[in-house]
């Protein structure tokens, strides 16, 4: 565990150092993640603005701001720390570099999962603390201490189960070796993740809820949030987390084996 | 003449087509956007008609039509230049292009249009599902489709020439794709892919309506589905073509200009 830890921060370091020696594309970074988030946040504005617009069925505008300040925060997480490391997985194996980090006396997928960090992102969490702030000043109150502990778990859960999703995705690597278009399938797919669940009807709220489970991402923690979430739902989140991530392991595990590095 | 290249080149690009459709299809897979905005907006409507601010009304049968001519015409107005170039320039293969005697921009043209054929056979399930089902959502008008083939090479043109000029700043800066993600952003909000002009409030609608994105997107949309007319499009469409010519004489002052700053990396 110790080493671990080590290894996390060696890597984080290693990140900074990359940073700071762009700085003006971190500045230009900045900037353009300022217009995704109003890119995220626009529409909502013309949904539930003018007379005429009853907004989403079933969710009033404060509502939906928090499902969308969940979406930015599971963004900010995806861009910033998941997408970065796992990409270089499908590098590693098209260019045969694999070799090394196998070569490593540590777990091969600790140490691709940690491998890059793109820190700047994490202005992306900034900008979902203004989104729900303005989502609460909407409704009028704040969120009790039991929703945001509950909210804080969802959105680790949602992590944990976007990482298991990514693995999968770079697993595929192994055996397609173009799968670079694919990431961006699944990015396109997550887009959905900013509306809440009663947008999807039957069977789409199927598919987003137990195959790519968008709903249980962004909707249940906003829930929570509202204190409408029930402890059944709370529990299930978790266990399709576990099941989830020990699927994507086992993946892992097995396309490892299909691995014959390249090249001479 | 060096055009008369152009045949062969788009025969290769055809070729490349075919030999990559499988990724062209996880290409075209990956444009869920206006699906979700369907999913969003028929939620809506199906408790009642959503009123634009124009006064028009939507049913849920109208955010169809809109939102699949929407995936229709991203689809055959894609352009990618940008990327290509932006690769070529960093990896030095572009000397080879430029020992041809044929315009690089010319070179990158034909092969992105060499895609289109294939890329209207991947939206044409969609299109017939739309004449099908939803033909009350589509124009009757036949002038305004004699107009829409304009439009659709005019949105083509600007998207071709953004990518040329900024494919043309990776010979300035190394990070010019960044400019590219910007205009996505802009596009994003102000071309009627998420939500339709219609119901921006009237100062938003405004700039959007002077802004080159609505050009890309919305004009061929709205001439598919009625919501602008043949007389209000003759306008909108010299507007368009406007916007053509002031793109397109960008990029090529742009890369006359950044290609003498080209070094070839390698040997």
């Amino acid at each position: 565990m110790r080493r671990t830890l080590e290894l996390l921060s060696v890597q984080l370091r290693a990140s900074v150092m990359l940073a700071v020696q762009y700085r003006l594309d971190f500045v230009l970074d900045l900037f353009i993640g300022l217009f995704w988030t109003v890119a995220a946040v626009l529409p909502l504005f013309v949904v539930y603005g003018g007379a005429a617009s009853r907004g989403v069925p079933g969710w009033t505008f404060g509502e939906t701001l928090l499902v969308v300040g969940c979406f930015i925060t599971l963004q900010a997480v995806i861009d910033g720390a998941i997408a970065p490391s796992l990409s270089t997985v499908l590098d590693h194996v098209r260019k045969g570099t694999l070799d090394f980090v196998l070569l490593k006396p540590h777990d091969s997928q600790l140490l691709v999962s940690i491998s890059r960090f793109q820190l700047w992102r994490s202005a992306g969490l900034v900008h979902a603390g203004i989104v729900f702030g303005l989502g609460f000043r909407e409704l009028g109150h704040g969120p009790s201490l039991l929703g945001v502990v509950e909210a804080a778990l969802l959105l680790l859960v949602a992590t944990w189960m976007l990482y298991s999703l990514w693995l999968v995705i770079a697993s595929v690597a192994f055996y397609a070796v173009k799968v670079d278009n694919l990431s961006s399938l699944f990015t396109s797919i997550f887009d959905a993740a900013r509306w809440p669940k009663t947008v999807f009807r039957g069977a789409f709220r199927f598919a987003f809820t137990f195959v790519i489970p968008l709903v249980v991402m962004t909707t249940f923690p906003a829930e929570a949030l509202l204190g409408r979430l029930d402890w059944a739902t709370l529990i299930s989140s978790v266990v399709g987390a576990a099941a989830l991530a020990l699927c994507a392991r086992l993946f892992w595990l097995a396309s490892l084996r299909k691995y014959t590095s390249a090249g001479g | 003449m060096s055009l008369r290249a152009v045949p062969a080149l788009l025969k290769v690009g055809f070729a490349e087509a075919v030999a990559y459709r499988t990724e062209m299809v996880v290409w075209v897979l990956s444009t869920t956007m206006p699906l979700v905005m369907m999913l969003l907006w028929t939620s809506i409507a199906d408790e009642g008609t959503v009123r634009g601010q124009t006064g028009a009304e939507w049913s849920s049968a109208t955010f169809v039509g809109y939102f699949l001519c929407v995936f229709i015409v991203r689809q055959v107005v894609a352009a990618w230049a940008a990327w290509e170039i932006n690769f070529e320039v960093r990896n030095g293969s572009l000397a080879l292009r430029l020992l041809r005697p044929l315009h690089p921009l010319i070179a990158f043209a034909t092969s992105n249009l060499a895609y289109l054929p294939l890329r209207t056979l991947v939206t044409l399930p969609v299109a017939i599902f739309v004449v099908v089902t939803h033909r009350e959502a589509l124009s009757t008008d036949w002038r305004a489709w004699l107009l829409f083939p304009v439009t659709i090479f005019g949105a083509w043109a600007i998207n071709f020439f953004v990518n040329a000029a900024v494919g043309a700043l990776s010979f300035f800066a190394d990070s010019s794709l960044r400019v590219m993600d910007a205009w996505f952003a802009f596009f994003f909000v102000f071309s009627g892919y998420l939500v339709p002009l219609e119901f921006f409030p009237e100062w938003l609608r405004t700039i959007a309506e002077a802004l080159p994105f609505r050009f890309v997107l919305a004009l061929p949309v709205e001439l598919m589905t009625a919501r602008v007319t043949f007389e209000q499009g003759l306008p909108l469409v010299l507007q368009q073509l406007g916007y053509v010519t002031a793109l397109g004489l960008l990029a090529l002052g742009l890369w006359r200009r950044g290609v003498t700053r080209f070094q070839a990396f390698g040997g």
